[in-house]
């Protein structure tokens, strides 16, 4: 399976878009790389993208082999997992380091904007991510087969759909620099042809899949269900959201936009209920749990998170109604992770010493579980105070004067003309004094490349804490005067180093022993024969 | 579609100006504000999904004094939409209207997840029936064997 996967995409690569063709007659000059791509992200972003979409393709593999021959268990679950953990490390990292990069490049400070070719990347995230929840069910319960079967084969789905809208031109994004219709239309075919026969072999097959492990609805299998199911009506929300429009335009000839405000309210809906239960999920036991001694356990943490959130609320004031409930919510997430770890280490309940034993011989799936969750919260905490708290001046300076934002104070020192390897640059030189008195110098640039004459800005990004003043230069007016952007985003750097928590926490757990053993025979099955 | 990116693309070249601009700032900062926030959710039609409030294209600089024309005339937030719409379709808003032919859009995450409930909760209930009934001929072997 995997080799025809590999086949089909090298005969794509080497037919209808020929690395080695040469070009004929040879330009006396290239026509430059799109300048947004010279950059040292180019070199990271990709790669790490299309680890985590081809490593699905091994969880797809593994699903069509299940359904073929019939067999899977828990020692399925167990090969696939690995697989779909490393995937989805590399996928988070990618997306994470994707955002930034448009963050620091693109120049008007945003980092997340729903562009199709984002959400290509984003809907394999959230398909893994329940792929990568599901399966765990699968291995220590074996139950959910046929869902987790599906998800594989899901994700890997959406992955190639990503491929297709990316690359065939059929949307516009940022993101569109190379498309060709053929090309489209050969993906279109590999995914008819891929997707179609995977879930003709589901439709043939799913029933033949035994279900297995009873569960009361309260228990960690219910609770990791409902997880799955908020994170597929996720990805279900951003996938019509993405394809709706020319959905539309094709069967009705009407044309729609459906840009930020439409993801922000529906995925933030639909989100907000999986942050909520996302604490109790791993303190839950299998098969059973006590909600109520559940709730008691985390009592510390939402406490704690109630009382971060009003502080931050009393200390800041709100712009945002919602903002202060969004902080709660990245609170509660983070501190209830971190409340496992302590609970388990029995922190308050025996003596200090044995506690960081104890802490410390926590198996490394109860570490990265935590982590993975603290990360998630981090993001969340992140995200809500860089779009409710940061402030925005625009304004137009002459060299030598001053402006306020925040509690910094900005000079503009004067601009130089500079000529770089392949681009002329209007550089601006300012200097920043944070409340400490210290300050910085920083430089923003506006360039101009030679070969495309296409512009581009260099925004300056000063990092104080986990906050940033970003700084972009703008046009400069007749009278000697520049526009001069600048932007404080608070903790804004919690958004990526979440991200990184997320995946450092999942190769921690890819490190566990348990995974790299392998799957032990049944022991159910061999008590009964005895 | 090749001859509009390419458009496109030459827009984007031959106009080096940013989002917004001082000069077109409103002197009273509440219109402003709602400037701001109505701009936040307009497309900028020749750009690659960006809001004229984010665009550095001439047109969203267009778009950008219209929409404070109609403001400073007086227009509350949804006649200035309302008038942008019957100018350029509903292809301008960034968050689309709730009408029947985008009733699907809305519609289709939370009916995927109440459904999706529904089928868990089912799903739950006829295993826990079926599963309390069903013991294997050698299960019960096994207990009769651990209860002798």
């Amino acid at each position: 399976m995997q080799s025809l996967l590999a086949a089909a995409f090298t005969g794509f690569t080497l037919f209808t878009s020929n690395p080695f063709l040469r070009l004929s007659p040879a330009p006396f000059e290239g026509q430059d790389l799109n300048p947004v791509l010279q950059d040292i992200g180019l070199a990271i972003h990709p790669p790490l993208l299309y680890t985590g979409y081809v490593g699905f393709s091994v969880c797809f593999s593994f699903a069509v082999a299940a359904l073929i021959s019939g067999r899977i268990d828990a020692a399925w679950a167990r090969w696939v997992r690995p697989w779909t953990l490393v995937s989805w490390c590399f996928l988070t990292l990618g997306i994470a380091m994707g955002s930034y990069w448009a963050y620091y490049e693109l120049g008007w400070g945003g980092w997340w904007f729903w562009d199709p070719v984002e959400n290509a990347s984003f809907m394999p995230w959230l398909a893994g991510t329940a792929l990568l929840h599901s399966a765990l069910v699968m291995e220590k319960r074996n139950a959910l087969k046929i869902w987790t079967i599906f998800l594989a084969i899901i994700t890997f789905s959406l992955s190639l759909l990503g491929t297709f809208m990316v690359r065939s031109g059929i949307l516009t994004s940022v993101h569109t620099f190379a498309s060709d219709p053929t090309r489209g239309m050969v993906i279109l075919a590999l995914l008819a042809a891929f997707i179609g026969g995977a879930f003709s072999l589901f439709a043939f097959r799913a029933s033949a899949l035994r279900a297995g492990g009873l569960f009361a609805p309260i228990s960690r299998e219910g609770a990791l269900i409902l997880n799955n199911l908020f994170l597929a009506s996720a990805a279900v929300a951003v996938l019509v959201g993405t394809l709706y429009p020319l959905l539309l335009d094709a069967l009705a000839g009407e044309t729609i936009s459906v840009g930020a405000p439409f993801f922000n309210l529906t995925f933030g809906v639909i989100m907000a209920p999986l942050l909520i239960i996302l604490p109790f999920g791993p303190f839950l036991s299998w098969k059973r749990g006590d909600l109520v001694a559940v709730t008691q356990r985390l009592a510390g943490a939402a406490g704690l998170a109630l009382f971060a959130a009003i502080l931050c609320f009393a200390l800041t004031g709100a712009s945002v109604s919602l903002a202060p409930l969004g902080l709660l919510l990245g609170f509660w997430v983070a501190f209830g992770a971190l409340a496992e770890l302590v609970d388990r280490a029995k922190f308050f309940r025996t003596d200090v010493l044995t506690s960081f034993r104890r802490l410390f011989g926590l198996p490394r799936t109860a570490w990265s579980t935590a982590l993975a969750h603290f990360g998630l919260g981090v993001t969340v905490i992140g995200i809500v105070a860089a779009s409710a708290w940061g402030s925005e001046v625009v304004t137009t300076m002459t060299p030598g004067q001053d402006a306020v934002i925040g509690d910094h104070q900005v000079t503009f020192e004067g601009i130089d003309h500079v000529a770089g390897p392949n681009f002329v640059s209007d550089t601006g030189r300012f200097s920043i004094r944070a409340p400490g008195g210290e300050v910085r110098e920083a430089v923003a640039e506006r360039r101009v490349y030679n070969a495309s004459g296409q512009p581009t800005t260099e925004a300056a990004i000063e990092t104080y804490g986990f906050s940033q003043l970003y700084l972009q230069l703008g046009e400069p007016q007749a009278d000697g005067k520049s526009v001069v952007r600048l932007w404080f985003k608070p903790y804004v750097t919690l958004i990526w180093l979440g991200c990184i928590v997320m995946a450092g926490a999942g190769f921690l757990s890819l490190s566990y022993r348990r995974l790299r053993i392998g799957a032990p025979k049944p022991a159910a099955a061999r008590a009964v024969a005895e | 579609m090749r001859a509009i990116l390419a458009l496109v693309m030459l827009l984007l070249l031959s106009v080096p100006a940013l989002a917004v601009r001082p000069d077109e700032m409103l002197a009273d900062p509440g219109l402003e504000a709602r400037a701001r926030t109505i701009s936040e959710g307009l497309r900028c039609l020749v750009c690659q999904n960006q809001s004229i409030d984010d665009s550095d294209a001439d047109l969203a600089h267009d778009l950008r004094v219209l929409v404070r024309e109609r403001l400073t005339a007086g227009d509350s937030d949804d006649q200035v939409r309302a008038f942008l719409v019957a100018r350029y379709g509903e292809y301008v808003l960034l968050n689309p209207v709730m009408a029947p032919h985008t009733l699907l859009l809305w519609v289709a995450a939370p009916v995927v997840l109440v459904i999706g409930g529904i089928a868990v909760v089912m799903g739950a209930r006829r295993k826990r029936a079926a599963g309390q009934a069903a013991l294997t001929e050698d299960e019960a072997k096994a207990i009769e064997e651990l209860e002798r």
